[in-house]
């Protein structure tokens, strides 16, 4: 078992969530804003089990496996969207869909 | 097994970092296995090796791997490098760097406000997880798995190609240019009844050439003549 403050975890936890912010703001590409979107799930599930093993409770685990279940529904759809949007405006560049007609 | 979760810790940011900044999407996607892996690695050190395990699974096994069939199925090897045009400067990068900066700085002074406690006192195994995620958790598993059908579904509907007017008729108009008429209408009401191509250009003797013919959509769903 490790022995390292708890506040380390969160901070990992908090470090990552805004890399995949970051992410998410910066690039373009369809596939690169899911991707972040999966980091910063991923970052909300480590706060969530930092702060259980802190209390030594599964409840933490727990959440975490709803947030993987969630990210996995999640990437479903959105791929599946990413390939209409593919099909639709020939890039993955999601500037391309700013115009909203029809 | 301290050290571990600091080199972990590292890796992970390391990596991620790298994936936000990668060109090549399969560079960045196999960057993201690494920095999952190394989540998985701080999992286990705080005493969670369900969740660790779970997390190599689904996540690095499953996710990352759906990701890496959409690339494959859209092709993007070389379209990616050129679908950002100059948009990973490192200027590009500056504004959501302050921002995201400014609220870690927050974070770190939220987060040391609290009372310190060391982690991982004692490791919670997969016993304890499974035995209150099916006692009071039930009805959260329940709910997990509707999302999961609701996604199925969903997914499975997107993916079809769509024949008939629906949301791919509406995306396709919006990506063609406003003076084509009307995209939606089937070709076979466009040229005569046994004409030898319905669906192509009209044919220069057809009886009905007055009208314009409307140019095909730039970019289609579904093949017209079936397939």
């Amino acid at each position: 078992m490790a022995h390292v403050p708890f506040e380390y975890g969160l901070y990992l936890a908090a470090a990552l969530f805004l890399i995949g912010l970051v992410g998410v703001l910066v690039r373009r590409n369809l596939i690169f804003v899911l991707a972040s979107i999966e980091i910063m799930l991923n970052a909300a599930g480590l706060a969530f089990v930092v702060a259980g093993s802190r209390w030594g409770h599964a409840d933490g685990q727990i959440m975490f496996i709803f947030i993987l279940s969630m990210a996995a529904a999640e990437v479903a759809v959105g791929l599946a969207l990413a390939l209409l949007f593919r099909r639709a405006f020939g890039s993955l560049d999601v500037d391309a869909a700013s115009r909203m007609r029809g | 097994m301290t050290v571990v979760f600091y080199i972990a810790g590292a890796v992970a940011l390391i990596s991620t970092l790298l994936v936000i900044t990668r060109r090549n999407t399969i560079h960045a996607l196999l960057l993201l296995v690494i920095s999952l892996l190394a989540v998985a690695v701080v999992f286990y050190t705080l005493g969670a090796p369900f969740v660790a395990a779970l997390e190599v699974i689904v996540y690095a096994g499953a996710i990352v791997v759906l990701f890496l069939f959409t690339v494959m199925l859209l092709n993007v090897g070389r379209l990616a490098e050129g679908d950002e045009p100059g948009r990973l400067r490192g200027v590009h990068f500056l504004a959501p760097g302050i921002l995201a900066g400014t609220l870690l700085v927050l974070l770190a002074i939220a987060i040391a406000s609290g009372p310190s406690a060391q982690v991982g006192a004692r490791a919670v195994g997969p016993t304890e997880v499974g035995a209150a995620l099916y006692g009071p958790y039930a009805i959260g598993v329940e709910l997990a798995s509707t999302l999961l059908l609701a996604a199925l579904i969903g997914a499975r509907h997107l993916g079809q190609r769509q024949r008939e007017a629906g949301f791919a008729d509406a995306v396709s108009l919006a990506a063609t240019p406003a003076t084509t008429g009307p995209a939606g209408e089937p070709p076979a009401e466009l040229a005569p009844v046994g004409a030898p191509t319905a669906g192509d250009e009209t044919p220069p003797d057809a009886p009905g050439g007055d009208e314009p013919a409307p140019a095909e959509p730039s970019v289609r769903f579904w093949r017209k003549d079936g397939d």
